[in-house]
This record gives C-alpha cells, structure tokens and sequence, in this order.
C-alpha cells in the first residue's frame, strides 16, 4: 500500500494533477499545445492527461504558436475552457499580438459582449541553463498589459490551487509555471484545493525586513531569511502568487509592521514587476518606511548561458540577503 | 436563391450601402471621429454568405466590417451610433468602427490586426466541433491577410484538425494602397495558397450575391457534414478609399471605371428583373432600405454620449476593471 504521506508530489506532478481535477469537473476544460498529448509534455507538465481524456480533449498542435492561442481564444469565446500550452514563455513573442491586442482587449472593446475564460501556461524563467532564447523570467511583458490575469505559483500545492481557480476564472489567465521549480516537491492537496486569484500569502512572518517574492524568487527569499535569522534579523515573506490582481493589501499591512520593503523579482529591473509595487508603496504607504526600498531583479542583459554567468544575472540567496542586510542597518 | 430570397438580399445590400454612404458623410461632417474603413461594393460577399448560413454560425471580420455587423442582423442604428460615439452603440461606444460586434447574433467581432482572426475563427470552429453543435464558423479577411503567419498558421491547423470553418477572402485588389499583386509571390493571393494546406479553394464574382450565396452554401453543407474547411476567394472592388477620406488615386482610372460597372447592386437587380419580378417591387425595397438608415442617421445623432464612468467597466467578465487590492 503507498503511503501518501511519504509520495513524492512534485511541481511539475501538480500542474497534470490541476488541470486533470478541473477537467474531470468540467467537460469544457480542453487542452492544446505543442507535445502536450501522447508525448506528455516537454517538461512532463501533462503526464496522464492524454491517457485520462483522449485525443477529444487533449489536443496536439503544429508549432503554430499564434493559431494555438488564436484558436483558444476563440473557442473560449464559444463556451469552452481551453488552456493552451506555450512551451517556453520566450515563445510569447510569437503569437504576443494574441495576448497584447486581442484576449486583454476583446471583452472591453465589445462593451461586455464576450468573455474570453481561458489559460495560457508557460514554461518561464531561468536557473536550468537553457540560454538567452530559453530562460528569460517573462511575467513583466503580461504585467505590461491591463486585460490578462497574470499567476506564477512557488509550491506544488498553490499550483493545483492556483490552477483551479485560473481555469475556473471568466478572465483570461497567463500561468507561469517555473523550469526551475518543477522538480521540487511539495505536499499534495485534498481534492477541491483552490486559492482566489490575487491573494498573496506570507510564507514567513517577521518583524524587521518585508520581502515579497514570486515563483522562484520565494525560495530564494526563504533561504535568505534563514540564514539571516541567525544574524538576529527577522524576515518577514511574502509570496505574491499572482500579479494580477496584486495583492498590495497584503504588502502594505506588512510595511506597517517592518517598514523596510525588499521585492525580489526574477524579470529585468527595466520594466520589471517591482517597479510597480515599489510605486504603490511610495505613493500609499511613504509614511510607514523608515528606509530606501531595494529591488533585487534580473540584470538588464539578455541571459547568459553558462551558470557562473547566469548566477551573476538572475537574484540568488547571496544577492538577497545582502540587500536585506543593508537595509536593517539602514 | 428564390425571387423572395433574392429581394431580401437585395434590400439587405441597399441597406449596407446606404449605411457606408452615412458614415462617409458624417465622417466627412466631423460627427464620425477617428476612422472608417467602408465596405461599399463588398456588399455581396456579406449577405450572399450570411444568407447562406445559420443564425447561431459564428462570424469574425476586419475593421472593414460594417457589412459584416450589419449582415448578421446589427441595425443601420446602433452602427452609426457606435461611430459617432454614442452610449446606444453596438459596443459602447468602446469599440468604434474598426470593432463592431454583434454577439448575440454570433458576429464575433471585428478585428483589426491583420489576419489576427483567422486562428479565432478556426478556434471557434474547434469548439462547434467538440460541443457537436453542428455550427460554422466563417472568417471574413482581406487580399492583405493572406501574406500574414497567422493567415497559414490558421488554414493548416483548420485542414489538419477538419474544423468547420471558411476562410472567405474579400480580395478587393489592393491592401492601403499597394496593389495586393506588387507584394505577393502568386496570382490569386488566398486561392493559390490552398493547396499548400490541402484545401479546396474557389475563386468567384464576390460581386454577385447569388454566386457568392450557392458557393458559401455549398462550402457550409461540406463543413457541418465534417468534410473540413474551405477558402473561398471572392474578387471585389471598394467604392471609397481604404479609410477616412482616402481618394483613392493610386488606382487606375480605366480599372475603377470597369469595376463600378460591375456594382453589385446591379447585379443583384438585372437578376431580379430576368427572374420577372416587378420594377417597383425593388423600388419599394430601395425606398424602405433608405428610410430605415434615414432614420437611424437621425437616432443615432440624438443618442447620448457614453458617461464617463464606462470608460472603466467591462475589463473584467465581472464588469470591473479592478486590478489590485
Ligand atoms: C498586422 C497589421 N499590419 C498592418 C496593419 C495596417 N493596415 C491596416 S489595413 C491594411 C491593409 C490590409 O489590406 P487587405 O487585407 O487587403 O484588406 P482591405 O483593407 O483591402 O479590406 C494595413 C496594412 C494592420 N492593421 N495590422
Ligand atoms: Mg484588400
């Protein structure tokens, strides 16, 4: 007999795991992507789906990454609840006019006469080696645009809870799923898990140092506020989950116990999701800091291949805690 | 087509003409803002296809789409509101010209990144495929489209996966002002690439609503029957520039000259006559089609303006624009 409490339930388990427990409660949820069906997957993201649901709800498609989201979101305009798979977020670029100009803009510029409920996932984010063209932390481009909800999970079990309620959601919803979390493993939640989109959760409580982090960027963040605990400075840290809606409740009632604010963002520092956050907290909460605000983000270069060269690039446990020290001395 | 058919079809045209011939004007009076793409002299390809379809099919359109709206049953009325920026309509006054839409009638939008609809309308089509719903979906694009990824990236995915969707191709010569020939490596820009997809392809008079009818009709039964999709280029001309108040100079006098001679309504009324119907019995039609976009002019110009707090609605399906806590 398998003991479930010593399996081993992985990121890259969760997210089959998600989609398969909302396709069971909903014959509407179909999937296409590339490699999704038989193949299972790339990153193994889909193991089961196919064998679970058949070739009628578990589609392969050509490497047409405009047609595959173009025709998801049309037949989320029809009553289906597709999610389509974009193999390496990079690959955004190839059918971005899907999510710059039409899924955001389809609703408002109807005045209300269609919804387009559907989920676009992709592979994002670096730490895996894959190069420039693969391993770009992309959220910041979606977070560019009003009209997408935006979702990058950091556990197994806020995948699947996640998952449920972007493809339960009216709205369409970019899921990042991270490369470099999908080996990690987690618990695995009851049947029925889902956490609303937007609510961010704090992964640590403390009283000296806010950190709000996101998908990769949460382990990083936790590991710095070990480490630092021994040092005698208590990290509060907060997991975003979503960045649309953003949660900045969550963050300003933190600043209110800190009042010192590190965001922790794996895209560029150009354009970057913090620099958003960061502009909230200066307007509505300026009066709660007593120091500068850091951003730890990818450096304004494309990726570098080699780890030594990536790790100079992308925020690691030493970039974070460094900043979080310099701040409490502040 | 029967006599009665055709008459329908007829005032159906006389109507869009009517309505593109107001939008030029109150463009032209400054009471329509930004732009018009007007589909004067498309009129055939519209109606003969929508007369050929459903009501619950699905049709997806370019900022040239007044046709198209008006076709699946939107009103000369709540057109020209949505140009003239009115709170009365088709979207809004959120949308404009370049994005009529018509939902409820299945007119599920206008688009006006190029080619961009054609994956939507074979996604449409996925989606009438996996709910047995027995509906098509019908793509309506430019000569322009056609040299687009998303325009091939469509009609393969349409052929591998047997959607039942048409690509209907108003190939009206020209793109802004290029000549569509200048710039493409075939003669008939969407016909030709057919093939390449495994797909039947018919080039027709887009001028002649019967033809355009039996062929979108026959193209409908292959599609519902599971037989997959079809292209149908259909050869037209505009009546106006290709936006605002373009005069349209760069086309050839002789060319212009020949194609307003083959003016679809002329068309549609030398074939009533031979089908014996009555002269005034089509006078009739013109004059109810004319007082009807009289009419709309005059609502639309007194409709109210949208209120300001519509500028933040409808972002959402829950009708906010929320984006933070
Ligand atoms: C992707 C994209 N590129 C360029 C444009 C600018 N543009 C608008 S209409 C048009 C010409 C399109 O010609 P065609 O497809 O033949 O349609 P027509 O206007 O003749 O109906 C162009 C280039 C656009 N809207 N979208
Ligand atoms: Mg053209």
């Amino acid at each position: 007999m398998a003991d479930v409490t010593k399996e081993k339930f992985t990121y890259r388990d969760a997210v089959a795991e998600g989609i398969a427990r909302e396709m069971r409660r909903d014959p509407s949820v179909v999937c296409l992507g590339e490699d999704i069906g038989a193949a299972e997957g790339v990153f193994k993201t889909t193991v089961g789906l196919f064998k679970e649901f058949g070739p009628a709800r578990v589609w392969d498609t050509p490497i047409s990454e405009q047609a595959i989201v173009g025709a998801a979101m049309g037949a989320a305009m029809t009553g289906m609840r597709p999610i389509a798979e974009i193999m390496f977020s990079d690959f955004l670029a190839c059918c971005w006019d899907y999510l710059a100009n039409e899924i955001p803009k389809a609703r408002y510029m109807t005045g209300g006469q269609v919804t387009v409920p559907l989920v676009v996932r992709t592979a994002n984010g670096g730490g895996l080696g894959f190069g420039a063209q693969h391993s770009q932390a992309v959220e910041n481009w979606a977070f560019a645009i009003p009209g997408l909800k935006i979702v990058a999970p950091s556990t197994p079990s806020d995948v699947v809870g996640l998952m449920a309620a972007a493809i339960r959601s009216d709205d369409p919803v970019v899921f990042f799923e991270h490369k470099a979390l999908l080996a990690g493993s987690g618990t695995r939640p009851p049947e029925g898990h889902l956490i609303e989109l937007g609510q961010a959760s704090v992964v640590r409580e403390g009283t000296d140092v806010t950190v709000v982090a996101l998908a990769s960027t949460v382990s990083l963040s936790l590991k710095a506020a070990d480490q630092l605990a021994g040092e005698g400075i208590s990290v509060e840290v907060i997991d975003l989950r979503c960045l649309i809606p953003l949660d900045m409740r969550t963050v300003l009632s933190s600043i209110e116990r800190t009042s010192r604010l590190v965001v922790v963002e794996e895209n560029p520092y150009q354009g970057g999701w913090g620099g958003t956050v960061v502009s909230v907290v200066a307007d509505e909460g300026f009066e709660l800091l007593d120091a500068p605000i850091k951003r730890v983000a990818g450096a304004n270069v494309p990726l570098p291949f080699a780890d030594s060269l990536e790790a100079e690039v992308i925020p690691t446990v030493g970039k974070v805690t460094e900043a979080i020290r310099r701040l409490s001395a502040y | 087509m029967t006599p009665e058919e055709l008459l329908d079809a007829y005032e159906e045209m006389v109507l869009i003409r009517r309505t593109e011939k107001a939008a030029h004007d109150l463009f032209m009076s400054g009471l329509v803002k930004g732009t018009t793409h007007l589909a004067a002299g498309h009129e055939a390809v519209a109606v003969g296809a929508s007369s050929a379809m459903r009501p619950d099919d699905y049709v997806f359109a370019t900022y040239r789409g007044h046709h198209h709206a008006l076709a699946r049953g939107a009103t000369p009325e709540e057109c020209l509101a949505e140009l003239m920026s009115r709170a009365t309509g088709l979207c809004q006054a959120k949308g404009g010209s370049m994005h009529l839409t018509k939902a409820t009638n299945g007119m599920l939008g206008s688009y006006a990144i190029v080619g961009a609809h054609l994956p939507m309308a074979a996604g449409a089509a996925w989606s009438a495929k996996l709910r047995g719903s027995g509906q098509v979906a019908v793509a309506f694009f430019g000569d322009g489209a056609t040299n687009i990824g998303a325009f091939h990236e469509a009609l393969n995915l349409a052929a591998v996966w047997s959607l039942p969707v048409l690509f209907v191709c108003e190939n009206n010569l020209y793109m802004e002002y290029t000549p569509i020939e200048a710039v493409t490596a075939v003669p008939n820009p969407a016909a030709d690439r057919a093939a390449g997809y495994n797909m039947p392809a018919d080039i027709i008079d887009g001028n002649d609503v019967v033809v355009v009818h039996e062929t979108v009709a026959r193209a409908v039964e292959r599609a519902r029957k599971g037989e997959g999709p079809t292209l149908i280029e259909a050869q037209t001309y505009r009546h106006f520039g290709h936006s605002r108040a373009d005069p349209a100079k760069y086309r050839p006098a002789d060319e212009v000259e020949r194609w307003m001679k083959h003016d679809p309504l002329d068309v549609a009324r030398a074939r009533l006559e031979a089908l014996g119907v009555p002269p005034e019995t089509v006078a009739d039609r013109d004059h109810r089609a004319a007082a009807t976009v009289d009419a709309a002019i005059a609502a639309a110009k007194n409709a109210p303006e949208p209120v300001p707090a519509l500028a933040f609605t409808d972002v959402w399906a829950d009708g906010g624009a929320a984006w933070r806590t």
